[in-house]
């Protein structure tokens, strides 16, 4: 009898644990930041790198962070998507440019058209990190107390924006913020 | 011809520079391999399933170069392990912290190796009740 039970519940318990696994994203890694306050940074900008830009002159009202490079292929994939979250102006979309050169740059966002408000510039790449970023492009959501409250990697989509991004946008709208 | 050979040999020594880590060693030999034991703790996110001691992701780099840079400002190992779990959680180090959530990962070898133990226990114990009489096999006893 036992003979019969052990091997098979042995392989029951395998299975069962690698059955978890198959589901589980693994691209997809948990953001520590989701519910903690947006990390500050003050960078200079894209279009004019003599002056600053900071998060912090965005405080009061949600954003939207993008963290995007010349050099990101799907970055590109995802540009039209953000043109057009920027044509509909329900909220204000910051650009991170991570780890990129300025020249190129300001080439991308003047051959592609310019989704953002501003965009602020990151050669170094600590902001992105001190973000969280591992791979571009990331969308942040950050509400109006300067929350952070979703975070998606890869690049976005018009579904995509609709269930995530706009529904929490308006859910904090409603509670009166 | 000399001169070829020079040119072949000072390319071969270029290919050998390319090291993943770039970055000039720190003149304390003692901090250096401080440093080079933090980075093989830490996971590169590009990457996963390597350190960021031995990828060559660019997001590895610049980790690297916030480990030295914080060394150098004074931080304690485990300041530098806090802030690369801040930003990136626990996922970022390779030897995850004993929490309730990991218990199962902590203790899978301890439970492995009761279960193994009590089944190898209860086998031999079994076995060695059971009379030596089987011809094919007289036992070590009988060789």
């Amino acid at each position: 009898m036992w003979r019969f039970i052990i091997p098979i519940g042995l392989f029951a318990a395998l299975a069962a644990f690698l059955f978890v696994g198959l589901g589980r994203d693994k691209e997809w890694l948990p953001s520590p930041l989701i519910g903690k306050p947006a990390p500050v940074f003050e960078l200079p900008r894209v279009d004019d790198p003599a002056q600053k830009i900071s998060n912090r002159e965005f405080a009061g009202r949600p954003y939207v962070l993008n963290i995007w490079g010349s050099w990101c292929v799907a970055c590109r994939e995802e540009h039209e998507v953000l043109l057009e979250i920027a044509r509909r102006g329900e909220i204000p979309l910051i650009g991170l440019n991570w780890k990129d050169e300025l020249p190129l740059a300001q080439r991308w966002l003047q051959a592609l058209g310019n989704p953002y408000v501003v965009s602020a510039f990151d050669p170094e790449g600590n902001v992105g990190i001190d973000w969280g970023a591992y791979g571009a492009p990331e969308t942040f959501l950050v509400d109006a107390r300067g929350i952070i409250v979703y975070k998606y990697v890869s690049p976005l989509r018009i579904d995509v924006w609709e269930r995530e991004f706009l529904t929490r946008i308006k859910q904090a709208g409603a509670k009166g913020e | 011809m000399k001169l070829l050979f020079a040119t072949v040999a000072a390319l071969l020594w270029m290919q050998l520079a390319l090291a993943i880590d770039t970055a000039p060693a720190f003149d304390d030999p003692a901090q250096q391999a401080r440093y080079e034991r933090v980075i093989r703790e830490l996971r590169c996110l590009v990457c996963r399933s390597e350190t960021i001691a031995d990828s060559n992701a660019t997001l590895a780099a610049d980790l690297r170069r916030q480990v030295r840079e914080m060394m150098v400002a004074g931080k304690s190992d485990q300041e530098i392990f806090q802030h690369m779990v801040d930003r990136y959680g626990d996922y970022v180090l390779y030897k995850p912290p004993l929490v309730a959530r990991t218990l199962l990962l902590w203790g899978a070898p301890i439970l492995l190796l009761l279960g193994g133990g009590a089944i190898a226990a209860f086998v031999i114990a079994r076995k060695s009740h059971l009379p030596d009489t089987d011809p094919a096999d007289p036992g070590l006893g009988a060789s």
